[in-house]
């Protein structure tokens, strides 16, 4: 006897597709206006909906990596310079710092666990700009305005509460018996957790990496409260800087979006092999 | 070689009044393998993870070859234990899962591979050396943590329920070959399981367990010949073994359990028992119990029937399990397929009188 499997209703399919795409043009349509800006020739935004450009140049794109200080260096390298150390150092001071936060809290028992874990909430609460203030008078106490250790600073406290609770919650589920089997084996707790626990995080890991990354490398209101001096700009400044209320250069500005977007799309790249599950697969049985 | 002793061990988990286990002294003979048995709950898991170093004692000392390890952590035991769940290191190799903790030994490279590869012949799992533990099957998996355990040649062995999540042929495969590598190594051993065909086939003495209380330690065959109380007789055999309420009556010097719709004689056994009265005309309330396999559809002399309606009948293939309604209560008996009554027949069931088991009716101990 045979058996025909029945696949799925094709007008479904359709219909699902089409609503896929549509909610992918969606999506899309901003970023497509952005890119026709940067290669459209002009500096104002043309009121056409079409995000196809009219005509195409590399001026705006020149003008970004040609562009020279008062000190006559090129700016953008300097203030994408900036920006990859503030976002690298960010992303290794928030990682490491709440990974073995995470697995702390995770794993022991001690005095204040519980409330820490709370303060961690509660401090994701308020808006980035209600902590400008009391940001900007500790890092000017500690010396630390217009430094790259300051924003990384800055940016590390911002990023950590959100990365613990990830990791931590990622941690919980890895199995205990695993710890134990160690124990046994004779590690230490280091040990387990540099050779068990994170060698099977590398998902939780690279979310948290980068989350921790994308925070420092896009973030504008505290770069531009914080950093003062033209040469310590990160790269959001710097592109904010071509629109101004006296002037806006809106192919100058676009042309810097899109080179700016492009590490983060990297950084996903490199990153979505280990965005999988199943790394605790065979280790117990389920 | 080592002996294993547990002295006034005790366990009471914070927030809970009443200790896991009260009160526990086991003493393990230097290369015996001890079963712990008993129902969910009975604290047999909590003892082998206080052995481990996984639990901290409430009180008691833990001495592993005359050495007191209670305070010890687990790694500076001597013990190695495989669990239920596997335990494997998923992102190592079968070898690195092996070669694990005798790296951090640091013992020399030569001697981890010597030590690895001989495990892994003896496993049969030199093939899948290189292989992840999620490229093999729940069986080779489980011989791997057997050989992670094994190739650290510890003193103790510890296994909790290691074979309750591989199915009926890969477990009885398993059991085999944990009596095998106990027989080569010798190894002291403490085996935690709730299944009584492991404990029985494995065990040199098994120990079992109720309420955190040890009920009796024997041997297989004393346990299931000679049960200590009415709850070790009922654990053991199955099907469960069959109890009748009886009174005791005694006449003269002849003793005799009396329930509805028989009298069995119990000659001289209980002259010296302490719960009961001395023999003349007292009575007093009594357990019998007779394994089901001791019940028999044909008759001798000296024994005694008891009649039933056959309720269910269960086919084992070479023998029928009957279950009948008897005016003494339920009784289940196990016999030859062939001979097997069908259910509403009306049977007579004999037992011998020598082969039943008597148990106090107040505190429920063999009498």
């Amino acid at each position: 006897m045979s058996t025909t499997r029945r696949g799925p209703n094709p007008a479904l399919l359709v219909l699902t597709y089409v609503g896929l795409i549509v909610l992918c043009g969606i999506v899309l349509y901003p970023v497509m206006l952005v890119c026709k800006k940067a290669f459209e020739p002009g500096s104002q935004f043309a009121l056409s909906a079409s995000p196809v450009p009219t005509a195409v140049t590399l001026d705006h794109f020149r003008e970004l990596f040609t562009t020279r200080g008062g000190g006559g260096e090129l700016l953008f390298l300097r203030h994408a310079a900036n920006s990859i150390v503030v976002a690298l150092l960010t992303t290794v001071v928030g990682v490491s710092l709440s990974c073995t936060a995470a697995y702390a809290l995770s794993r022991f028992k001690f005095p204040g666990r519980k409330t820490g874990l709370t303060m961690f909430l509660v401090v994701q609460m308020f808006p980035a700009t209600l902590l400008l203030l009391p940001l900007y008078v500790i890092l000017n106490k500690l010396g630390l305005l217009n430094s790259i250790a300051g924003l990384v600073l800055v940016y590390s406290t911002t990023a950590i509460p959100f990365c613990v609770w990830t990791l931590k919650g990622y941690f919980d589920s890895l199995p205990r018996e695993l710890e134990e089997a160690a124990r046994i084996d004779g590690a230490s707790p280091w040990m387990i957790f540099r050779k068990i626990i994170l060698p099977l995080s590398r998902p939780a890991l690279s979310v948290t990496a980068l989350f921790s990354f994308m925070t420092a490398w896009n973030e504008f209101i505290m770069a531009s409260t914080f950093m003062t001096n033209q040469t310590k700009y990160t790269l959001p400044v710097l592109i904010q800087s071509s629109v101004t209320e006296f002037s806006a250069d809106w192919g100058l500005f676009a042309a810097g979006a899109v080179v700016t977007s492009v590490p983060v799309m990297i950084a996903f790249y490199v990153l979505q092999k280990y965005l999988v599950g199943g790394l605790t697969a065979g280790a117990v049985k389920g | 070689m080592s002996e294993l002793e547990l002295v006034g061990i005790r366990k009471l988990y914070e927030g809970v009044s009443r200790p896991v286990i009260p009160d526990l002294a086991l003493t393990i003979p230097s290369g015996q393998m001890a079963v712990l048995v008993g129902p969910s709950g009975c604290g047999k898991s909590t003892t082998l993870r206080m052995v481990a170093g996984l639990e901290e004692p409430t009180a008691g000392t833990i001495k592993i070859g005359k050495r007191d390890v209670t305070n010890l952590p687990p790694a500076e035991r001597d013990i190695a234990m495989v669990v239920q769940s596997y335990a494997l290191y998923p992102h190592m190799t079968v070898f690195e899962n092996m070669a694990f903790g005798l790296r951090i030994k640091h013992l020399p490279e030569a001697e981890i591979r010597k030590r690895v590869t001989a495990a892994a012949d003896n496993l049969g799992l030199t093939q899948y050396l290189e292989r992840q533990p999620k490229a093999l099957s729940g069986g080779q998996r489980q011989r791997v943590a057997i050989g992670r355990a094994l190739v650290r040649a510890p003193k103790v062995f510890l296994f909790d329920e290691p074979l309750s999540n591989l199915d009926a042929k890969l477990r009885s495969d398993m059991r085999r070959e944990i009596a095998r590598i106990h027989q080569q190594s010798k190894t002291t051993s403490m085996y935690v399981t709730h299944d009584q065909i492991e404990a029985m086939t494995l065990a040199d003495m098994i120990v079992v367990l109720k309420d955190g209380v040890i009920q009796q330690i024997g041997t297989p065959v004393d346990i299931y010949e000679r049960p200590a109380n009415r709850f070790v007789a009922g654990f053991f055999g199955t099907p469960s073994m069959n109890f009748l309420s009886a009174d005791l009556t005694a006449t003269g010097e002849r003793q005799s359990a009396r329930g509805a719709g028989f009298e069995i004689p119990l000659g001289h056994k209980f002259s010296g028992a302490p719960t009961l009265r001395p023999a003349k005309e007292s009575v007093d309330r009594i357990v019998v119990g007779i394994r089901p396999e001791r019940l028999s559809l044909v008759g001798n002399a000296d024994d005694v029937a008891l009649s039933g309606s056959v309720a269910m009948r269960e086919v084992l293939g070479a023998e029928v399990v009957l279950h009948l309604e008897s005016a003494a209560g339920p009784l289940t008996v196990r016999t030859d397929a062939g001979s097997a009554p069908r259910p509403g027949d009306t049977v007579q069931v004999w037992l011998d009188p020598k082969m039943v088991h008597v148990f106090d009716g107040a505190t429920e101990l063999r009498l």
